[in-house]
């Protein structure tokens, strides 16, 4: 789909003429309903544009064209080549200047006539998410446009009939692309990385230790490795909140959603407050650009989690949207005024209102189960339990990170009576459990749950017992993407971690000598949205399935 | 003289037995497998046989009641040794009904005519004194050792039935009999084990060591992540530490979620048993079918002070229902859950389902 603007943006300045003539004789490799609708409006109305509107229409596609960075390239190549065939009788006025490349998939959205409607859409998501490719693509795209000025015509043509479409963004999907680090088998992505780390001189991380095969696409670091090692201290290029913040990252020292995402927005306020303008740039162009490397290194530390993408997006949005007259004092402040606020609402409100309406959820004589640590779970009890609410809760905790030790202490401390076990005993314990509460990273747009790796499980025993379970997660976790199960798109951590000693005798010690060995350290996995009951969300508390309801009502929104 | 010799030296070894019993289950995993328990019990038994004074089956049936009821009492969770002893006990009867030349013990309770009319065989029936006996019972309790040391083997010799290439297996803890299982297996067929941990003991540990010893592609998993992997697994392939009477399973801790992760991925969940495992028990006797441990395994002393603020639980054991195993293989053969109860008719006599 998101291929439809090159499509149409290749089309030769001839086959305009063409389509006046015959409307009829096109020919498709392969098309939907909706592209055959467009086709039908660009034969009946072909013939009534003047050349002015043609005029018009192509200086508008060149401004689409523009800001649609991804698949100008390759795609314009296949579809310039496809023109050929069908506008047979026109004489080619533009020789290819690009060899075609086969490419299968790439080969649906290269039809001829694109609906318009189509096109609009992906340009404009583009625009707003891609903006911080725009610097990388404008030299190539300087050389493209030259050739294909003559197509534009065609596309002008297309987009004449589309315009009057409802809000393309709610209706066509962009189909986003597929992320650096669960492409590691792919050993041409993993070039690009590289080249792209060693233009922002940042060091790459190499993998660690045996991969098990099932999860060869994804990236194993080892903690003893941090990325900081290879840097040169104080490092140039990387301000030094970000440095500190990647190292607390690869090390756990921060861990969790919330508390991850809390302090990427304080690095980056402090970012802000060091930065100055270079002379003839502007500050909303250049502060995103100057961002963009610290994400990489991040990312390198540690893959950044779903409420980190989304608080990244809010601030890159944030900053381009500042107009370019305002100073940059006025700029600076408005920006961490922005975060600040961001923060407030989204995470630290956000816990109060969900804190309100778990409340009513729990009663007197309650026994809870939770499971890790989740600092929205913990807030909630101790919330709770300051209303004088009478319950006891069980933490269940399991091998290799023990978070629920953490959990355990701080309720503990607020005096809440707590038993403590390890997951395998869940279905010892469950029995006596009336509610389970359990916290999320993330909340697809299928409905599952991602978390904590073990969370599906403690779901699965619960739903076996009948016993309730209860998300609560904050909106701002909301994300777009889809899964179905936990392996294609997880992170795989340190698999020393799971090596243990028992009485003096560490069986796993030499576990890399072993060539038929490998050791497993999940972090995520995603529960099915038929485990759980009930969400409980700073909007209200929704069932599993409204989250794409959710995530098209913050859409509007913004 | 030989007599109080033997006598002495007898009592020496059941109590010699008993502490080991004692020592053996304290809390840190079985030091020994079932299957020397099994063995050790019945030949301390052949040993009783042989040199207890005894003059008719009844005698002889009470004196190992008795012995078996300390033996029991000593490591309840080990109920090998129970089973060894109810199987003994059958063994005499049938011993005991041969030397009378009726061919009853075929027909106990077959037939409800036969209850009323014969009013089941009473205890008195066991006063005759046969000098055969000793020889034949002694002889039978030698069958069932020679049993006893095939079990493993005759349990992996049927791998390869059940074993494809390609598959990827999981199993979680350690059992030697699913180890011997799966290394019979890997001889000639190449398949990947995934193995579970199981907290706080980590047995999967050695487990997984031993299998990629043997060449076996194995990865070791947190118990987390059971769930997580499960819908990649072909089979669950599980050893278990007791059989119980309606089919299902006493196992360590963890297996009831591997069971119902497996029954959600409609994975087959095979259980590889000897025979000596299946015990005439229920699962509802509550005060017996659980063991705790230290829960210095879970939450240990370097936490501190929150110590003395919680409720810390370590159980061992696990209930498994028979609605979640698809089959038992034994050494045998295989069988449905629903099939336990049939066995467990032939191995022992209901009377001494209470010992």
């Amino acid at each position: 789909m998101s291929a439809e603007p090159s499509v149409a943006s290749s089309s030769t300045p001839a086959t305009q003429h063409k389509k006046t003539t015959r409307g009829g004789t096109r020919h498709f490799t392969e098309g939907g309903p909706v592209k055959k609708d467009g086709i039908q409006q660009a034969k009946t109305e072909g013939k009534e544009l003047t050349k002015e509107e043609k005029q018009r229409l192509r200086k508008e596609k060149k401004q689409q064209k523009k800001s649609k960075e991804k698949k100008d390239e390759k795609a314009s190549q296949e579809s310039e080549k496809e023109k050929k065939p069908v506008s047979s009788a026109s004489p080619a006025s533009q020789p290819p200047t690009q060899p075609i490349t086969p490419k299968a998939p790439s080969a649906v959205p290269t039809l001829v006539p694109v609906p318009a409607s189509e096109t609009p859409a992906p340009a404009d998501k583009p625009a707003k998410s891609k903006a911080e490719m725009k610097a990388e693509r404008r030299a190539r795209q300087e050389a493209e446009r030259a050739s294909k000025q003559g197509k534009k015509g065609e596309v002008g043509q297309q987009a004449a009939p589309g315009k009057p479409k409802a809000p393309p963004s709610e209706l066509q999907p962009v189909v986003k692309r597929l992320p650096e680090h669960v492409q590691v088998d792919n050993p041409e992505v993993l070039k690009k990385l590289a080249k792209k780390l060693e233009r922002q001189q940042i060091p790459l991380r190499s993998d660690y230790g045996y991969k098990v095969s099932l999860f060869s696409h994804l990236h194993q670091y080892s903690r003893k490795a941090p990325l900081t090692q290879q840097l040169s201290i104080p490092s140039t290029v990387i301000h030094p909140a970000i440095v500190r913040l990647g190292l607390q990252y690869s090390q756990g020292i921060v861990a969790g959603s919330n508390a991850r995402s809390v302090a990427l927005l304080h690095a980056f306020k402090q970012v802000i407050r060091d930065y100055t303008t270079p002379p003839n740039e502007e500050l909303s162009r250049d502060l995103v650009n100057k961002l963009k490397p610290y994400i990489s290194f991040l990312n390198q530390c540690r893959p950044l989690s779903a409420s980190m993408g989304n608080a990244i997006k809010y601030i890159k949005k944030e900053i381009s949207n500042i107009p370019s007259q305002c100073k940059e004092e006025e700029a600076k402040s408005k920006l961490l005024n922005c975060i600040d606020r961001y923060i407030d609402e989204k995470i630290n409100l956000a816990a109060k209102a969900i804190a309100k309406s778990s409340i009513e959820k729990i009663s007197d004589g309650d026994v809870i189960l939770v499971y890790g640590c989740s600092s929205l779970v913990n807030h909630i009890l101790c919330e709770a339990f300051e209303k004088n609410r009478k319950f006891r809760v069980i933490v269940v905790d399991s091998r290799p990170r023990l978070e629920g030790r953490e959990a355990l202490r701080r309720l503990v401390q607020r005096g809440i009576s707590c038993t403590y076990v390890l997951i395998s005993a869940v279905s010892y314990i469950l029995p006596e459990v009336s509610k389970v509460f359990l916290g999320a990273h993330a909340l697809l747009a299928n409905g599952y749950v991602m978390s904590r790796v073990g969370t599906s499980q403690i779901a699965l025993v619960a739903k076996a017992f009948n016993v309730p379970v209860l998300v609560c997660c904050e909106t701002y976790k909301f994300c777009e993407r889809v899964q179905t199960d936990s392996f294609v798109s997880n992170e795989l951590d340190d698999p020393d971690d799971l090596i243990v000693t028992r009485k003096g005798k560490t069986q796993l010690e030499h576990w890399q000598e072993v060539p038929s060995l490998g050791l497993l350290n999940l972090v995520y996995d995603v529960t099915p949205p038929d485990f759980v009951d009930l969400v409980i969300t700073d909007l209200g508390m929704i069932p599993c399935t409204s989250v794409p309801v959710v995530l098209r009502v913050k859409n509007v929104d913004q | 003289m030989p007599g109080p010799d033997k006598e002495t030296d007898l009592t020496e070894r059941i109590e010699a037995f008993l502490s080991d019993l004692k020592r053996g289950g304290s809390g840190t995993g079985p030091l020994r497998g079932s299957a020397e328990t099994a063995r050790e019990t019945t030949a301390l038994l052949r040993r009783i046989t042989a040199q207890a004074r005894w003059s008719s089956a009844g005698d002889l049936m009470e004196i190992i009641r008795k012995e078996g009821r300390r033996m029991t009492a000593a490591q309840p969770s080990e109920t090998t040794v129970g089973n060894m002893i109810r199987r003994v006990l059958k063994i005499i009867r049938e011993e005991y009904a041969r030397s009378r030349g009726s061919s009853e013990e075929t027909d106990q309770q077959e037939s409800l005519h036969k209850l009323l009319t014969s009013g089941g065989l009473s205890e008195e029936n066991f006063r005759q004194h046969f000098a055969a006996l000793k020889a034949n019972v002694i002889e039978a309790i030698n069958e069932l050792l020679t049993e006893l040391e095939g079990t493993t083997d005759n349990i992996a010799m049927q791998a390869l039935e059940h074993i494809h290439s390609n598959e990827v297996i999981m199993t979680i803890g350690r059992s030697r009999t699913v180890e011997s299982f799966l290394k019979d297996a890997a001889r000639k067929r190449k398949f990947h084990v995934i193995v579970a941990e199981c907290a706080p003991f980590c047995q999967g540990h050695k487990m997984a060591t031993s299998l990629s010893e043997a060449g076996i592609e194995t990865t070791v998993i947190a118990d987390a992540a059971i769930f997580a992997v499960m819908s990649r697994v072909n089979k669950v392939i599980i050893g278990t530490q007791t059989v119980l009477a309606n089919g299902g399973l006493r196992a360590v801790n963890g297996t009831h979620t591997l069971a119902l992760a497996a029954k959600h991925h409609s994975t087959p969940l095979i259980v590889c048993a000897p025979m000596f495992k299946l015990s005439p028990q229920f699962p509802n006797e509550e005060d017996t079918f659980h063991k705790f441990v230290s829960p210095h395994e879970v939450l240990p002393f370097t936490e501190g002070e929150i110590l003395s603020k919680v409720n810390v639980h370590c159980p061992v054991f696990d209930y498994v229902p028979p609605e979640l195993i698809t089959l038992f293989i034994s050494n045998i053969g295989g069988h449905a859950p629903s099939y336990i109860y049939r066995l467990m008719s032939e191995l022992y006599h209901p009377e001494d389902h209470e010992l």
